[in-house]
């Protein structure tokens, strides 16, 4: 892409994700009193990662087979607590072998 | 102060090393959608942040708008303001003014749960040192991915398409077991998500939006029916 039609996308990204975490971790000293703001600032997290995660991860491999199998694998080892780099890279060795099993049947 | 500065990058070597796998599939990703490899490297080390980022070259591919890439950020990084306040509170008290904007810059799900997670009060020393480590496995990763991505097997890139969902998932899954509400909100969440995918009509909504109204929705209805107390809240969000 040209950095001319870049460099705007790249400004606005970076300035917006920049205020969100500075201007509180700056400014603030005093506690949100809103148990709603509060609340939904709590659930915000999961709701995000579970919303792109699903039915996204489904397509990201080249067969569809290989993506449900990505997410079984996942939820398995993050259920049994293990750690991000270990989920991530189960996660794509799953893939890889769905796939390979795939091409040979 | 030295001291300090270095202890900081040391507990962030694992973060470093998660990043880099992550990071590396954003590289690949970013070039797959059209981006050159130091426009991706400049993304990184300008946002350093996943979720958003990989929002964020969604958008771009789509050839969306800049109100729509601003919200879609708003909404995916609101979490940032929420892990910054309250790690406010446990800030050094020499942690000035000057340096909290700085290091602001730095407030990712991982290192505000290392910081957070301390025992003693977080000095601004500690605070970079915990930030540069990650930083530059983030950079580095991104930049390999998208130089020496395309370079990979067809079958090893679209296995590493996943890692950056695979980490999601260990983040969102392990809080389900514990709080029903969470459970609650995520399937909602994943039940909205799908429903942008596949139901006619609202399917022309573009990914970003769609991100934004899911997830919305989702928080919003856990808000009203499962409002938290104080002592859930502190246990810190992801």
């Amino acid at each position: 892409m040209s950095f001319e039609k870049f460099l705007p996308y790249l400004a606005v990204m970076a300035v917006v994700t920049y205020l969100i975490r500075a201007v509180p971790f700056a400014m603030f000293s005093k506690q949100i009193k809103s148990r709603f703001a509060k609340s939904f600032l709590y659930y915000v997290p999961y709701a995000v990662l579970a919303v792109m995660t699903v039915p996204e991860i489904f397509f990201s491999p080249d067969m569809i087979v290989a993506g449900v199998a990505a997410l079984a694998v996942a939820v398995l080892l993050a259920y049994k607590e293990r750690g991000l780099l270990t989920v991530a890279m189960c996660c794509s060795a799953a893939v890889f072998v769905t796939e390979l099993i795939a091409k040979h049947i | 102060m030295k001291g300090r500065f270095l202890g900081g990058m040391r507990d962030g070597i694992p973060i470093a090393l998660g990043y880099l796998s992550v990071s590396f599939t954003f590289g690949i990703k970013a070039v797959n959608d059209g981006l050159f490899w130091w426009e991706a490297l400049l993304i990184s080390m300008t946002n350093l942040t996943s979720a958003g980022q990989l929002a964020g070259i969604s958008v771009i591919a789509a050839g969306g708008s800049l109100v729509e890439i601003a919200m879609t950020q708003i909404i995916i990084n609101m979490r940032y303001a929420l892990m910054s306040l309250s790690l406010t509170q446990k800030l050094d008290k020499h942690f000035t003014k000057g340096k909290r904007w700085l290091a602001g810059f730095g407030v990712t799900d991982e290192i505000f749960a290392v910081a957070s997670g301390r025992l003693c009060d977080v000095t601004a020393a500690y605070m970079a040192g915990l930030i540069t480590t990650p930083f530059v496995g983030w950079s580095l990763g991104t930049a390999l991915g998208a130089l020496a991505g395309n370079v990979l097997p067809p079958s090893v890139q679209s296995a590493l398409s996943v890692a950056i969902y695979g980490m999601f998932v260990a983040i969102f899954v392990p809080p389900m077991k514990k709080h029903k509400s969470i459970f609650f909100v995520v399937m909602l969440g994943i039940a909205l998500s799908c429903c942008f995918k596949w139901l006619p009509l609202i399917n022309r909504v573009s990914s970003g939006f769609a991100i934004i109204i899911c997830t919305v929705i989702a928080a919003a209805v856990g808000a009203v029916l499962f409002p938290v107390d104080d002592a859930q809240e502190s246990e810190g969000a992801a």
